[in-house]
C-alpha cells in the first residue's frame, strides 16, 4: 500500500496498463520528454519509449483524429488535452466520429481510446483553464464521461477507461491533482465504468457529487450531520454519462430527499438530467424539491472572482439544512 | 497548368546550413520551388511510352472494367434518386480514373479511407453494388462489407479522414506491418480544412506511410477553386511538409496509378508520405439536391467531356488490340445484370432491425440506453396497435 496523490496514481494506472499491453499509447502535448505540465506521464517516456509516449505536434483535432485512426487499427490510444479548455479543437473529432464509427459500421470498426483532460477552476490559472464543461460531452451518445475524485478512484478508473471498448472522456479535477493523498494497493484495480459509488450509507437525505466537488461537500456532510444528527447517504457519481441511473433512484426513493453539488454551470448540466431522472422514476418518493448547488450560467470568471464563483462548503451545508427543513 | 513534363519536384536548393539548421538565407532560397505533373494518357487516348508504368494487360483491361462498372452505377444510381427509389446522392461521374487508378495501386492488404466520391475504388475493394444504394437511402447497413476491414466507411464530414488515415499508417508500422500502407482520398476544397493540414503535418513528423490523394475537381458545392485557393497548383503544398508533391493529369488512369504506385513503394520503403493532386472534373451536380446551372459555365462540361477519362482509356486498350466492340457490349451487358441484380437484392430487403441503433452506442450494455430501447419498441407496438 503506497499514499499516492492523483498525479501520481493516474500516473500509475498508465504505467501499469502500458506494461500490460504493449497496444497501450499515449500521445499529446508535452506528453514525452517533459512528462505532462501536470507530470501526469512523467518517467513513462523513459520507460516505454518515443514511439508509444509521443510528444505530438501541438493541435488538438490532429491529436484526437490520429488517436482514432490509432484504435481503428489496433491500438489503445490514452491521448491528452492539456487543458480541457483546449479540447474543443478536437470536438468535430469526437463528435462526428469517434462516438459514432460503431453505430455507423454497426460494430466492425470501434473507437477504444481514452481522452485524459484536467478540468475545473480553483488553481489560479488563465482564461479557459477553468471551466467544468462535463456536460458538453456527456451529451454525445457513444461517448462515455468520466470524473473521478480521488487518487484511488483515478487510478482504477483510468484502467478501467483503457480496457473499455468506447471512447471515453476522462476529465481529472486539476486542484484535486495534489491536494490530498490516499492509499493506493499495489496490485492493479479496475472500476466498472457506468457505476456510481455510495460513499456513505444514510437514511435522511442523499447527496450527490463528483470531481472536485467531493471535497467541499464531504465536509458539508460531515458539519451537517454533527451539527444536525441526521443520516446523510453521499454518492460519487464517478461516471457523468452514462449516467448510473439505479443508484440515484434507489437512494433518492430510501431517504425522500437530494442535494446536489456540481461546479458545471447550472442549466443542461449533469445536475439537470439527475433531477429528470429523479422525476421519471421517484418523484412520488420525495419529501423535499430537489435542491442543487451549482456554478451559474455564466463565462468561467477569471481566477480573481473564482473563489466567490465556485461552489464551497458552506453553499452545500446551507442546501442540506433547507432541504432536511422543508 | 502543363500537363506533360516530368520532372522533380521540390525545394530548388537545398537551405544553407547558417547558426539554426532550419534557417534561410539568400544564397540559399526556401521560397522558390517546382512541381511535376505528369500525364501517360492524353485525351485521345495517345500514350507517352516513356512514362508507361509495367501494369500487365489483364490489369488495364480490370481498370478499364472497373472504371466503366463505375460510370454505370452511378449512371443508374441518380436514375433511381430521380425516381424517389433512393435518398439524396453524390455522384462520381469523372472520377473514374482517380479512384480506379489509385485502387489498382493497392494491395489487399493496404488501407482505403476515403470519402463519398470514390466509388470505383469501393467497389473494387470489394464493396457490393447494393451496399451504396443501402447507405443512400438510410441504412448503416450500407456502410459495412465483409472482407471490408481495411476500408473504412464513407467520411462524409470533410478531411477529417485524413488524421484517419495517419493514425491507422502510424498503427501498422508500430505493429510491425511495415510494407502495408494507406491510401486516403479527399477533394480540393478539403485541403481548405484544418484537419487536411494536420494531417499532412503529423504524417509528415511521424514519416508515416500514407499516400493522400486529392482528387481536385474544382468545385466544393459551388465554390471554384479559385475562390477555394490562393495556390496556383494543391501539390505545392506538400513542400511545406517537406514531402513529395506531384500533380497528375486525373482523367488519365495510368498517370494516377503510376503517382500511387511510386508513393507506394517509397511509403513502404520507409520513406514517408506523398500527396497527390489529381486534376479532374465533377461532371455531374454535388449530390442530387445540388443544382450546378446556377454557378457551373455550361462550356466547362463541353470541355472536360472531350478529355473524359474513360473513353481515352478504351481507345488506348483498343490500340494495345486488348479490347474490341464485342468485348465492349459484353461489359456493358454484365455490368447492367450485376446493377440489376443489386437493385433487386437492395429493394427487396427488409431485414432491418428497427432497434438497430440501441446495439451500437457502447460495446457494453448500460441500464439507460435498454431502458431506452424498451421504450421505444413499446411506443412502436402501441402505435402499430393503433394503427
Amino acid at each position: 500500500m503506497a499514499k499516492l496523490n492523483m498525479v501520481q496514481a493516474i500516473n500509475r494506472a498508465l504505467d501499469e496498463e502500458m506494461a500490460r499491453d504493449e497496444n497501450v499509447i499515449t500521445l499529446g502535448q508535452d506528453v514525452g520528454l517533459n512528462g505532462g505540465v501536470f507530470r501526469v506521464t512523467e518517467g513513462l517516456h523513459e520507460k516505454y519509449g518515443e514511439e508509444r509516449v509521443i510528444d505530438t505536434p501541438l493541435a488538438e483535432s490532429g491529436i484526437l483524429g490520429s488517436s482514432i485512426g490509432m484504435a481503428i487499427a489496433g491500438l489503445r490510444p490514452v491521448a491528452e488535452m492539456q487543458f480541457s479548455g483546449f479540447s474543443y479543437l478536437m470536438f468535430a473529432q469526437l463528435e462526428g466520429h469517434a462516438s459514432r464509427m460503431r453505430s455507423r459500421t454497426q460494430g466492425q470498426h470501434t473507437v477504444p481510446l481514452v481522452v485524459r483532460m484536467p478540468y475545473g477552476g480553483g488553481v489560479r490559472a488563465l482564461e479557459h483553464h477553468s471551466e467544468s464543461h462535463e456536460a458538453t460531452y456527456a451529451h454525445l451518445p457513444g461517448v462515455k464521461v468520466v470524473i473521478p475524485s480521488g487518487p484511488s478512484n483515478a487510478r482504477a478508473l483510468l484502467a478501467a477507461a483503457i480496457r473499455d471498448p468506447d471512447p471515453v472522456v476522462f476529465m481529472e479535477p486539476k486542484c484535486s491533482y495534489r491536494a490530498f493523498r490516499e492509499d493506493v494497493p499495489e496490485e492493479p484495480q479496475v472500476m466498472e465504468i457506468g457505476k456510481g459509488q455510495v460513499v456513505q450509507e444514510g437514511a435522511d437525505v442523499t447527496v450527490i457529487s463528483w470531481g472536485a466537488m467531493m471535497r467541499p461537500t464531504i465536509k458539508a456532510v460531515e458539519a451537517a450531520q454533527k451539527d444536525h444528527g441526521v443520516s446523510i447517504e453521499l454518492i460519487d457519481l464517478l461516471t457523468i454519462s452514462p449516467m448510473d441511473t439505479d443508484k440515484i433512484v434507489s437512494s433518492v426513493k430510501k431517504t425522500g430527499r437530494c442535494v446536489i453539488v456540481q461546479e458545471a454551470p447550472r442549466s443542461f448540466s449533469p445536475s439537470s438530467e439527475i433531477i429528470a431522472t429523479i422525476n421519471d422514476h421517484a418523484l412520488m418518493y420525495l419529501e423535499a424539491p430537489v435542491k442543487r448547488v451549482t456554478g451559474f450560467d455564466v463565462v468561467t470568471p477569471y481566477f480573481g472572482k473564482e473563489q466567490s464563483y465556485l461552489p464551497n462548503e458552506r453553499r452545500v451545508r446551507h442546501a442540506i439544512e433547507e432541504t432536511i427543513g422543508f | 497548368m502543363k500537363m506533360s513534363e516530368h520532372s522533380t519536384i521540390g525545394i530548388s536548393s537545398k537551405p544553407k546550413t547558417k547558426h539554426w539548421p532550419d534557417t534561410c538565407d539568400s544564397e540559399a532560397p526556401c521560397h522558390t520551388f517546382s512541381i511535376s505533373s505528369l500525364q501517360i494518357l492524353d485525351e485521345h487516348g495517345n500514350l507517352d511510352e516513356s512514362r508507361m508504368p509495367d501494369v500487365s494487360s489483364e490489369d488495364l483491361v480490370k481498370l478499364y472494367r472497373a472504371m466503366v462498372l463505375a460510370r454505370l452505377v452511378d449512371d443508374r444510381t441518380l436514375k433511381l434518386q430521380r425516381q424517389g427509389r433512393i435518398g439524396t446522392v453524390p455522384l462520381c461521374t469523372g472520377h473514374e480514373a482517380v479512384t480506379c487508378g489509385a485502387t489498382l495501386a493497392m494491395r489487399d492488404e493496404d488501407w482505403f479511407i476515403g470519402s463519398y466520391r470514390d466509388l470505383g475504388g469501393r467497389l473494387m475493394r470489394g464493396e457490393p453494388i447494393e451496399n451504396g444504394l443501402l447507405y443512400y437511402n438510410g441504412h448503416e447497413e450500407g456502410a459495412v462489407f465483409p472482407g471490408g476491414e481495411r476500408t473504412l466507411p464513407i467520411s462524409i464530414i470533410i478531411a477529417a479522414q485524413c488524421l484517419h488515415a495517419v493514425g491507422v499508417a502510424y498503427a501498422m508500422r508500430m505493429k510491425g506491418e511495415t510494407e502495408t500502407a494507406v491510401v486516403c482520398f479527399l477533394g480540393d476544397g478539403g485541403t481548405s480544412e484544418g484537419d487536411f493540414h494536420e494531417a499532412m503535418n503529423f504524417a509528415s513528423v511521424w514519416q508515416v506511410p500514407v499516400v493522400f490523394v486529392v482528387a481536385n475537381n474544382q468545385w466544393a458545392i459551388s465554390v471554384p477553386r479559385e475562390k477555394q485557393m490562393h495556390s496556383r497548383t494543391i501539390a505545392q503544398k506538400a513542400i511545406a511538409y517537406d514531402m513529395p508533391g506531384i500533380q497528375v493529369d486525373g482523367n488519365d488512369a495510368l498517370a494516377v496509378y503510376k503517382a500511387t504506385k511510386d508513393a507506394l513503394d517509397l511509403a513502404r520503403s520507409g520513406g514517408g508520405p506523398t500527396l497527390i493532386e489529381a486534376v479532374t472534373y465533377r461532371m455531374l451536380m454535388h449530390t442530387t439536391a445540388d443544382d450546378p446551372t446556377r454557378y457551373q459555365p455550361p462550356e466547362d462540361l463541353e470541355i472536360w467531356a472531350k478529355r473524359d477519362p474513360i473513353t481515352r482509356f478504351r481507345k488506348f486498350i483498343e490500340q494495345k488490340d486488348l479490347w474490341d466492340d464485342e468485348q465492349q457490349t459484353d461489359l456493358e451487358a454484365q455490368c447492367k445484370q450485376k446493377i440489376e441484380a443489386a437493385v433487386a437484392a437492395f429493394e427487396s430487403r427488409t431485414d432491418f432491425k428497427v432497434d438497430s441503433p440501441f446495439d451500437h452506442v457502447f460495446g457494453t450494455s448500460h441500464t439507460r440506453i435498454e431502458q431506452q430501447r424498451a421504450e421505444f419498441l413499446d411506443m412502436l407496438k402501441k402505435e402499430s396497435a393503433d394503427g
